[in-house]
């Protein structure tokens, strides 16, 4: 199967301190796949080089096929991205949002409009559409969020702890808009704190003080850690961890 | 390029959305210029003065009649002695008071020599300065029209012009200050709070990621600014011509690049304040503080430079404004050309660019 992304022995260094050290695993294209670890452990470092936001320090790693240090350009073209923090515009309303995002991606002003009507009667938002963004319930604006990071049709989108503050229903349906995206080929790379979550991933990777320390489908490694829960998986895994804190 | 039209548009909306910066874009400037036009006029009209008049003569009848017509002075109610002119002063009624002694008339006949005393309240020097000095200049008149056959074995008679603002319009001077002060709040402080805002927000992580360059998103920033602020220029110089009768007498083209250069060299300190601060708190009060105090104090509108100890005259050098102020003086108001303000224009580029440098060096790509 072809791979979304590849790591190989990725390392970035700051002074002495190995916030990434040797870290190497594959995704498969339209694979979802758990970003897991403490807070310190490493994620957005590793992330940040994903997305085309810093250069390793050593080892190699492609995204959507594009090397990380000299391709930064087109892996930011091929990627989306949504954040804890929300990211859309308050003052703005929900079609000005997708209309910058999409212009801000180099989509076409036709093909933003087709997109966009498409993307507002799947939401249901018809009659919310002009209203400001602003004035949306937290779990709206989580769900839009994601459709326009997914918008610009990217081939992997990374979405950093993205259910933060959300009630449990609306994490469920912000989910099944995931389970939609990754059916449609998009690969979804999602760090996340919520262990309910890490279970619907395909498969997980648990970072501990720079390094994956496992990395299987949830339920290999709940046989591996002997155990039912992957709260327990992690727990075990983290606690051994020296590091802590941001 | 299509990019960027999609990024600047939708900085229009934040502006056109927000009544604070609306308010701030064009009640400002507006506000200022009517404020520093009427209301902090630096030119004395109707004073309240009052007179004793002892003599009750014909000369000091005279004397009187022509300090009430003009229209500085206002002659409030005869006083009846020292002591009610005293009262009034403390009371604030009354700026100044003229006296005449009991033989005014007669003493200018027999002796050649008549007094006359005039009182003002110099708990406002300026005011004071020129309240005598009108007062000052009614009398000479009136003596020189007593005997106008009377001629001095030798005279000297300076012949005085005003120039650049001969009707002495107090306005001229300070709405060169005012568009510098206006293009430091809206280039500057809005700039930076703009951009601030997207970092606080989480949006700036969303634009990093983006294909979009890290530079255009400075560029997209600045340019709705830059728009606005001249904008602002042209509220402030229609305003000052027909609302002040202030003249633009040299070429607007010239003010007009220079202004451009002048926004630019703001923008560039909006935009390193916001490379530096992660509030939009902390970039409001570093632009207020930082920038919109040194152009009230240093750049000589509102307090006279040479008058200020020698330390504040050094640091005046490093204040962008106080170049803009002097060109805008120069050419606005006395019709100078290019020739005259090149220094200042070469100082201020200079400026522009060492701080635009920067500020596009430190702009950190930060997740």
């Amino acid at each position: 199967m072809e791979k979304a992304i590849i790591c190989k022995n990725l390392t970035k260094q700051f002074g002495d301190f190995k916030a990434v050290d040797s870290v190497s695993f594959d995704v498969a294209q339209g694979e979802i796949f758990g970003f897991l670890g403490a807070n310190g452990a490493g994620k957005t470092t590793a992330m940040r080089i994903l997305c085309g936001l810093s250069y390793p320090t050593s080892g190699e790693a492609t995204v959507a096929g594009f090397d990380v240090y000299k391709q930064q350009e087109k892996i930011k073209r091929n990627i989306g991205y949504m954040s804890q923090k929300f990211s859309l515009y308050d003052n703005l309303t929900i079609l000005e949002n997708i209309e910058f995002y999409g212009g801000v991606y180099g989509v076409s002003g036709a093909e933003i409009k087709t997109r966009s009507n498409e993307l507002i009667s799947t939401l249901g938002l018809e009659k919310e559409a002009k209203k400001l963004v602003g004035e949306l319930p937290l779990g709206w604006k989580q769900k839009l969020a994601f459709s326009v990071a997914i918008f610009h049709r990217p081939k992997i989108v990374f979405l950093d702890e993205p259910t933060g503050g959300v009630d449990p229903v609306t994490r469920r349906q912000f989910w099944d808009m995931i389970y939609e995206a990754a059916a449609n080929g998009i690969t979804v790379f999602v760090t996340t704190h919520y262990m309910d979550e890490a279970e619907y991933c395909n498969r997980i990777s648990v970072m501990v003080d720079g390094r994956v320390e496992a990395l299987d489908t949830p339920a290999n490694l709940k046989n591996r850690f002997n155990t039912n829960t992957m709260d327990d998986v992690f727990y075990q895994l983290a606690r051994g961890a020296k590091r802590s804190g941001d | 390029m299509k990019q960027l039209l999609a990024f600047i548009r939708k900085e229009f909306y934040h502006v056109f959305r927000d009544r604070r910066t609306l308010l701030i874009l064009f009640g400002m400037p507006i506000v200022q210029i009517i404020l520093f036009g009427f209301a902090l006029s630096s030119e004395v009209k109707n004073i309240g003065i009052a007179v004793l008049d002892n003599a009750r003569d014909v000369q000091s009848e005279q004397i009187i009649s022509r300090i009430q017509s003009g229209s500085y002075f206002q002659i409030k109610d005869a006083a009846l002695n020292y002591r009610d002119i005293e009262q009034r002063f403390k009371q604030g009624e009354i700026k100044c008071a003229i006296l005449f002694p009991l033989n005014f008339g007669s003493d200018i006949y027999k002796t050649g020599g008549a007094q006359v005393q005039v009182i003002a309240d110099a708990s406002d020097p300026n005011t004071a300065t020129v309240v005598t000095n009108y007062l000052n200049n009614i009398i000479n008149n009136y003596q020189q029209e007593l005997n106008p056959t009377a001629k001095l074995a030798y005279q000297i008679i300076p012949e005085m012009r005003q120039l650049y603002n001969e009707e002495q319009n107090g306005s001229l001077n300070f709405i060169p200050g005012v568009i510098a002060l206006i293009f430091m709040i809206v280039s500057t402080a809005l700039t930076s709070v703009a951009v601030v805002r997207e970092k606080e927000l989480g949006t700036m992580e969303i634009l990093l990621v983006s294909p979009f360059k890290p530079i255009m998103v400075l560029i997209a920033k600045a340019v709705p600014y830059l728009v606005l602020s001249l904008i602002d220029f042209i509220i402030i110089l229609l305003l000052s011509v027909f609302l002040l009768n202030v003249g633009v007498r040299g070429s607007l083209l010239l003010i007009f690049a220079e202004s451009i250069l002048f926004i630019i060299t703001c923008l560039s300190l909006g935009l390193l304040i916001s490379n530096l601060t992660t509030s939009q708190q902390t970039a409001m009060l570093i632009s207020m503080m930082g920038m919109m105090l040194p152009t009230i104090f240093f750049t000589g509108f509102m307090f006279p430079l040479e008058n200020m100890p020698k330390i504040f005259q050094w640091i005046s050098y490093i204040i962008p404004s106080k170049y803009y102020y002097a060109i805008i003086k120069g050419v606005m108001l006395k019709g100078l050309g290019f020739g005259y303000v090149w220094k200042e224009t070469l100082i201020l580029a200079g400026m522009a660019t060492g701080l635009l440098f920067v500020a596009l060096k430190n702009f950190k790509i930060r997740l």
